[in-house]
């Protein structure tokens, strides 16, 4: 069985388009500036591994990692 | 004519893009795309003499490399035009370098997250609907007269706390300062102070009664030491985002029409499946951006392997970085529903799009309302389609027949 897959944000890089967030709203959340982060410790539940990887695809600054654990 | 539109250059119509292009020029408020494949063959960045001077980036790639670079490139001229008068009047945050950028950012950005963008959706529903009530019974209508211009001034008007009916004041502006500013400076000059005035007399009403708008909120902005915002600043901002909220998402719901008027599949599409809706309208960003910005050479460097030079500014082609087949295949078709679609329509870096999340719903509310009410309709074989010239392409005529054509 595949290793459980984590994201993560890169805060220097992200600049808030929010395409994450409006792909897999349950993945993402945003500050008050409309900046992203991962929801808790960036763990993606089984099930949303696709929608993790369609969120890294669309982002135009490349700010998010998915890592197999 | 002006005294000073008359010094303005000839602009001669181009026979060598390469070397000479012109973003004013006819055939590229016409068609552009095939231009900007014949420059991004001969090379990843082009320069021309025209306006004093001027590169452009043809790759995504290129474009990206100026975006993040704001050592060399500085966002203190964001128009490419005729002349370079000295900068008076300032539009923070799009026309600030780092450091100052950040923290004038960071001000706007609140009122502009998806959230609260959620807030003002029901009322640009509404303003779709009362305008499709005025033409829906004539069978036909100038969508870009009668629809997708009102809808970014009525709802940025909503924003501001100023009446939905001083729309038309605001156009008039805008056509002053983004089209005939770029060949004709007294035009540019007089737009900027009317709307200033405009703006002072609005505020100084709230220094008296403060409401419940961003306006207000920008004026009971504080800095980090805790002083609130000189008037110029504030001024400077409003000026921002009257200018940058209305042509820009008037011509990107404007081109998204005018495809599906031409694009039957892609309509069908939509009405059956509406759930497609998020990915078309990036998907319509992507083959349509309406906005190019500029930046001005402060340091000489390369980009892509060439040389620029200070003194020079670039054309900053979002719309062509989002037509470069090494970044999108098909660059040059709509893929209604394309996965992976990492486009720059609302920048790249530290200047992306402050409105980007409202132009999306206004896009996403403009096209559902419309494909409700008017599943089927075309151009208007007996009308002509224009675009507007310059920094910001859209329709600015868009001749539309409603119904089926048999």
């Amino acid at each position: 069985m595949a290793g459980k897959l984590k994201i993560r944000v890169d805060q220097d890089k992200c600049q808030g388009h929010a395409r994450c967030k409006s792909l897999a709203p349950e993945l993402f959340d945003l500050d008050e500036f409309g900046n992203a982060h991962e929801v808790g410790d960036g763990t993606v539940p089984e099930g949303l591994e696709d929608k993790a990887y369609l969120a890294q695809s669309n982002c135009p600054e490349i700010a998010i990692e998915v890592t197999e654990e | 004519m002006s005294d000073s539109a008359s010094i303005m250059p000839e602009h001669p119509p181009v026979t060598d893009w390469v070397n000479d292009f012109d973003h004013t020029d006819p055939k590229w408020t016409e068609n552009p795309f095939p231009i900007w494949e014949e420059l991004r063959a001969a090379s990843p960045v082009v320069h021309t003499g025209r306006f004093l001077g001027c590169y452009m980036p043809t790759t995504y790639e290129a474009v990206k490399e100026i975006a993040y670079d704001t050592e060399h490139f500085s966002s203190r001229r964001v128009i490419v035009r005729d002349v370079r008068p000295d900068i008076t009047a300032r539009a923070p945050p799009i026309t600030s370098d780092p450091p100052e950028h950040k923290p004038a950012k960071q001000l706007l950005l609140p009122p502009f997250t998806p959230d609260a963008m959620k807030k003002l959706e029901p009322r640009v529903r509404a303003i779709c609907n009362e305008l499709i009530d005025e033409f829906i019974a004539d069978g036909k209508c100038d969508a870009a007269a009668r629809y997708t211009k009102h809808i970014p001034v009525r709802a940025i008007a909503h924003m501001l706390g100023i009446p939905e009916k001083d729309g038309d004041l605001f156009i008039k502006w805008i056509h002053g300062i983004l089209e005939l500013g770029i060949k004709d400076d007294n035009a540019l000059m007089e737009a900027v102070r009317e709307m200033t005035g405009y703006f002072a007399a609005h505020i100084e009403q709230r220094k008296k009664n403060p409401t419940d708008d961003l306006i207000t909120t920008l004026m009971k902005a504080r800095d980090k030491e805790g002083n609130p915002l000189a008037d110029e600043h504030v001024l400077g901002s409003l000026r921002l985002l009257l200018i940058a909220g209305i042509d820009t998402t008037w011509s990107a719901i404007g081109s998204s029409l005018w495809h599906l008027a031409r694009t039957p599949a892609d309509r069908e599409r939509l009405v059956k499946e509406p759930e497609l809706m998020p990915l078309a309208v990036e998907e319509l960003l992507r083959a349509y951006s309406p906005v190019t910005m500029a930046r001005e050479v402060m340091k000489e460097t390369t980009v892509s392997g060439c040389p620029v030079k200070p003194g020079n500014m670039v054309l900053l082609s979002f719309p062509a970085a989002n037509r470069d087949p090494s970044m999108f295949p098909d660059a040059d078709k709509v893929v209604i529903d394309r996965k992976e679609n990492r486009h720059a329509a609302f920048g790249l870096g530290i200047h992306r799009c402050v409105g980007s999340n409202l132009a999306r719903m206004e896009m996403t509310v403009a096209i559902e309302e419309w494909l409700k009410r008017i599943p089927d309709f075309r151009l208007d074989p007996a009308g002509k389609v224009t675009w507007s010239e310059g920094t910001v392409r859209g329709p600015r005529q868009l001749p539309l027949l409603f119904g089926k054509t048999n």
